[in-house]
């Protein structure tokens, strides 16, 4: 299959033109975060606080990684289910957020928030933790420490495998795919 | 085994063999389920359902030649303990043992802590994965079987239980066993096994359907009408289209494990116990 190379932080006219079902190799830096590191950057957002980093045009990757073993830059580090994150994500798209990435399906709150702003939900394959680590090159805590695993981690990655899974028209590879394999 | 004669096993020597059951589940897949995976890819009639695979079969490789997690959610640490009758755990507390290999694995071994100390107040990390769930059972004999089940949430939020009536028959566990898998769709990351446990009472079903995430995947119920249900289900849930990684595919389900259990005459528990492909466990019998 080919697959398209797509830079980061993410370009939004690219974003526009991406589509459910495509297959992409990520290059470039993305940030980390899961719940409870979601919880406080809507608490920044509603109380007018600074984000800890700007969100425009970026990715969030919802991963909490495993410790990392000497010689290597992060643990295993796949992608954790996308809708615990749901309550928060429109939010930060209306801040600029241009892409997600996880596993599992959104709710339609999250959708309309990205056909309106032009994001785009990635999946990355859930469980193939250990080969998508060693496509991540380094890592950094760039907030929330005291969260351990689900602080917020700059990752800089090199051709980290990822599909469009919801694209910004709202089209759904979580749809099409399995009605073109259902039987009876 | 003759007249009855007490053995004396270490509380030191368990805390040690738990402790490498865990790392070798958190780093080395089963060869049945690699196996079974390798299967279900040559069948596979979607392509990108195929490179979903061949990433997990990859995955795989690299888990276990690098000695890494196979998947980041190493879990909560579920042990079962079947202990001989004529067992004697000396030199200290059974649980609290098994609670120190918990806490060793995962801090030697780079597994991520998960575990928070209380569900609803006081959700805070316990930082060395600690407590195991411990599930014992005295059984005959003088040995000590240990079956070491790390569990990740994404497959764990995704199981049920349901108690059904009788009236509800065959028809009714198969489509909610059916549903239950169909619909959490891509959240379990599929392909997933399927444990299930029918009869007894509530919690007796949920842990028997626990137990048969880790049954071999080579082995069917010794029952032939429940070796056939299993099948049954298994094409069903694998005619739904959901596939792997839930992106459209033949592959949803690698295997339905059933165990069945005598029940009360007003009932009829089912439990669903879903495993995702980074399937865990390791046992030993000492
Ligand atoms: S469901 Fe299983 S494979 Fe998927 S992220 Fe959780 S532990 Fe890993």
């Amino acid at each position: 299959m080919d697959h398209i190379r797509v830079s980061l932080p993410l370009d939004p006219e690219q974003v526009k033109a991406l589509r459910a079902g495509d297959t992409i190799l990520l290059s470039g830096a993305l940030y980390t975060a899961r719940d409870a590191a979601h919880k406080r950057l809507v608490a920044c957002l509603d109380e007018g606080r600074e984000l800890p980093f700007d969100p425009t045009n970026q990715l969030i990757y919802y991963v909490g990684p495993a410790p990392a073993s000497p010689g290597h830059a992060v643990g295993s580090a796949g992608p954790t289910t996308s809708y615990r994150m749901d309550p928060y994500a429109p939010r930060l798209i209306a801040a600029g957020l241009k892409g997600m990435m996880g596993k599992g399906r959104r709710s339609p709150a999250v959708i309309e928030a990205m056909k309106e702003h032009g994001a785009v939900y990635l999946g990355a394959v859930g469980g193939a933790a250990a080969l998508i680590a060693q496509r991540i090159k380094s890592s950094q805590v760039i907030a929330y420490d005291d969260l351990g695993a689900e602080a917020i981690h700059r990752f800089e990655v090199e051709d980290f495998p990822a599909l469009v899974l919801i694209d910004c028209l709202g089209n759904n590879l979580y749809e099409t795919g399995p009605a073109q394999y259902r039987e009876d | 085994m003759g007249g009855y004669t007490v053995r004396e096993i270490a509380a030191a020597q368990i805390k040690d063999c738990v402790k490498e059951l865990i790392l070798e589940a958190s780093y080395v897949i089963g060869r049945d389920v690699e196996e079974t995976m390798m299967q279900f890819k040559e069948e596979e009639p979607s392509p990108s359902g195929r490179a979903v695979l061949d990433q997990l079969l990859e995955n795989y490789r690299i888990a276990r030649e690098e000695r890494v997690a196979i998947c980041q959610d190493t879990g909560m640490c579920v042990v079962f303990l079947d202990i001989g009758q004529q067992v004697h755990i000396t030199g200290g507390d059974l649980t609290e043992a098994v609670n120190s290999a918990v806490r060793e694995a995962y801090n030697e071994g780079y597994l991520r802590k998960s575990v928070v100390r209380d569900p609803l107040y006081d959700r805070v990390n316990t930082r060395d994965n600690t407590p195991a769930i411990l599930h014992t059972r005295i059984v005959p004999g003088d040995k000590l079987d240990i079956l070491v089940t790390p569990k990740g949430f994404g497959s764990e939020n995704m199981s049920r239980i349901k108690m059904l009536v009788p009236a509800d028959g065959e028809q009714g566990v198969v489509d909610f066993i059916v549903n239950t898998v169909v619909e959490a769709g891509p959240n379990p990351c599929p392909p997933v096994i399927v444990g299930v446990g029918i009869g007894g009472t509530m919690e007796m079903a949920a842990i028997l359907a626990k137990r048969m995430t880790a049954r071999p995947l080579s082995e069917a119920n010794p029952d032939p009408r429940y070796a056939a249900l299993e099948e049954t289900i298994l094409s069903k849930i694998n005619a739904s289209g959901v596939g792997p990684a839930g992106i459209g595919g033949r592959t949803t389900a690698l295997k339905v494990n059933i165990a069945a259990s005598p029940t009360h005459i007003a009932g009829l528990p089912v439990a669903v116990n879903i495993c995702c492909h980074a399937a865990r466990h390791a046992a030993r019998t000492m």
